[in-house]
């Protein structure tokens, strides 16, 4: 007995090793999925507090351009607004209560970025006090960002649209044919939208945006434009790359997306056995 | 050990821990070249720390980048790699005439060409590992190939750089 305990306290950094290696799998295992996980990621107390002050000086570099973007969306909210008034001389139909209220926006600051690997996140400055939820979609005044995470009380994690694991439903806005965005790690500027079927004439230059399909998004936030079309290799799908419309590198701002009706579809979808991306 | 010496050292470990989240965290060069330069706090723990320790503290500190990165386990498992085969590889490079006991293994103490032999194959081995498990799942060969070898050679680079700006010939920081 005392042979065996001698044996095993003479490999004991090896055990330790495999011990805490074991750990670090586990974590990167059970923490990496899509949603959940808050402690052990840049969204805690500790790491928020400390990113959201390092944000407080490095936010100031970047003012005039987040200014300069401000002002334009407010400029074409102000035209969208204009447009929405109802005129008084013609016959409004209200189409059914329940889907005014569809979507709620809210607005936070991002305070930590990251662009260059293959599975970014975004953390901002806004939690479950903020009335922030897992799931929620994320974009800014160019185009989409990602999606909710996880949240603490007052910071939440966001995982980017590049990321390698995210799929956004997306369409070709002028033929209204659906596919899906998806990153492909490479390049910040650069995504790649899948499912597209060979049939579908697609130009250099269209326009993708959201679809809608997929309840996290409102139909219409833009994605990108069409760079490059070649067939696909082996399937029968376009091979489609897009330019994206958000520039990663200058997300100060963004605004948060909520679907009033997501669970009733979600429970929906699940009970007749509808699987949604 | 002395107590001027501990504290240097656990000074040392906070200092290279926010450096690498807050500053060099957002210095990548042509989207390749990664600075991970807390590894060098690793690298440069005295001859005499026992694998156990170096370890324990290689587990805190990788849980601590990971943090920030979010990049929960990645940094973690590379850097405990690192750990565990720093002792042996120390010991297998022994030059002629041995080591002080509690010698710092750096450039100004042995010299360029034994700290090449003594890090880069180290540096390697956890970028390696970082890059391969942060990109399980996609099919971006050549571009990790081409992370590892372009961060490899800006971590010697900037490590060396360091050494020469903030070290002294003897002691820690």
């Amino acid at each position: 007995m005392q042979r065996i305990l001698l044996f095993l306290y003479s490999l004991r950094a090896f055990l330790l090793f495999v011990f805490l290696e074991a750990v670090a799998i586990y974590m990167m295992v059970s923490f990496n999925s899509q949603q959940g996980a808050v402690f052990f990621n840049s969204s805690n107390k500790v790491s928020g507090t400390v990113l959201s002050y390092k944000n407080g000086v490095v936010e100031y570099f970047s003012l005039a351009s987040v200014n300069k973007n401000l002002v334009d969306k407010n400029a074409e909210l102000l035209a969208e607004l204009e447009r929405l008034k109802s005129p008084v001389d013609s016959i409004y139909i209200e189409l059914d209560s329940a889907f005014m209220n569809t979507f709620q926006f809210k607005g936070a600051k991002v305070i930590n970025n990251s662009l260059r690997f293959s599975r970014n996140h975004i953390t901002l400055n806004k939690g479950a006090d903020q009335g922030i939820k897992e799931g929620m979609g994320v974009f800014n005044e160019e185009g989409i960002v990602g999606r909710v995470k996880g949240v603490s009380k007052n910071f939440s994690t966001v995982i980017s649209l590049l990321h390698t694991d995210l799929l956004i439903s997306s369409k070709i806005k002028s033929t209204d044919v659906f596919g899906s965005t998806k990153w492909d790690g490479l390049d910040a500027k650069k995504a790649k939208l899948m499912y597209i079927p060979r049939h579908v004439d697609v130009k250099v230059g269209d326009e993708v945006v959201t679809s809608g399909y997929n309840a996290i998004f409102p139909e219409g936030i833009p994605v990108g434009t069409v760079l490059e079309v070649k067939p696909g290799l082996e399937n029968n799908y376009l091979d489609i790359t897009l330019d994206l419309a958000t520039d990663f590198s200058k997300i100060s701002y963004v605004y948060l997306v909520e679907n009033h009706i997501e669970t009733e579809l979600d429970s929906l979808y699940n009970a007749t056995g509808v699987t949604n991306e | 050990m002395n107590s001027t010496r501990i504290f240097s050292l656990i000074a040392g470990f906070f200092l290279y821990l926010i450096i690498q989240v807050l500053v060099l965290k957002n210095l990548v060069i042509f989207g390749t070249a990664f600075c991970f330069l807390y590894i060098l706090y690793i690298l440069l723990l005295p001859i005499n720390v026992k694998t156990v320790q170096t370890l324990l503290i290689a587990f805190v500190l990788g849980m601590g980048v990971d943090l920030f990165y979010d990049t929960i386990g990645v940094h973690t498992a590379s850097v405990l790699m690192l750990a565990f085969v720093r002792k042996r590889w120390i010991q297998a490079i022994t030059p002629t005439g041995g080591y002080d006991d509690d010698l710092q293994p750096s450039l100004l103490n042995l010299g360029i060409g034994w700290f090449f032999i003594y890090s880069f194959p180290m540096i390697l081995i956890h970028h390696t590992l970082f890059f391969y498990i942060e990109n399980i799942g996609t099919n971006l060969f050549l571009s990790v190939v081409q992370k590892v070898i372009a961060s490899a050679i800006f971590v010697f680079i900037m490590s060396i750089i360091v050494q020469l700006l903030f070290y002294s010939r003897r002691r820690g920081i």
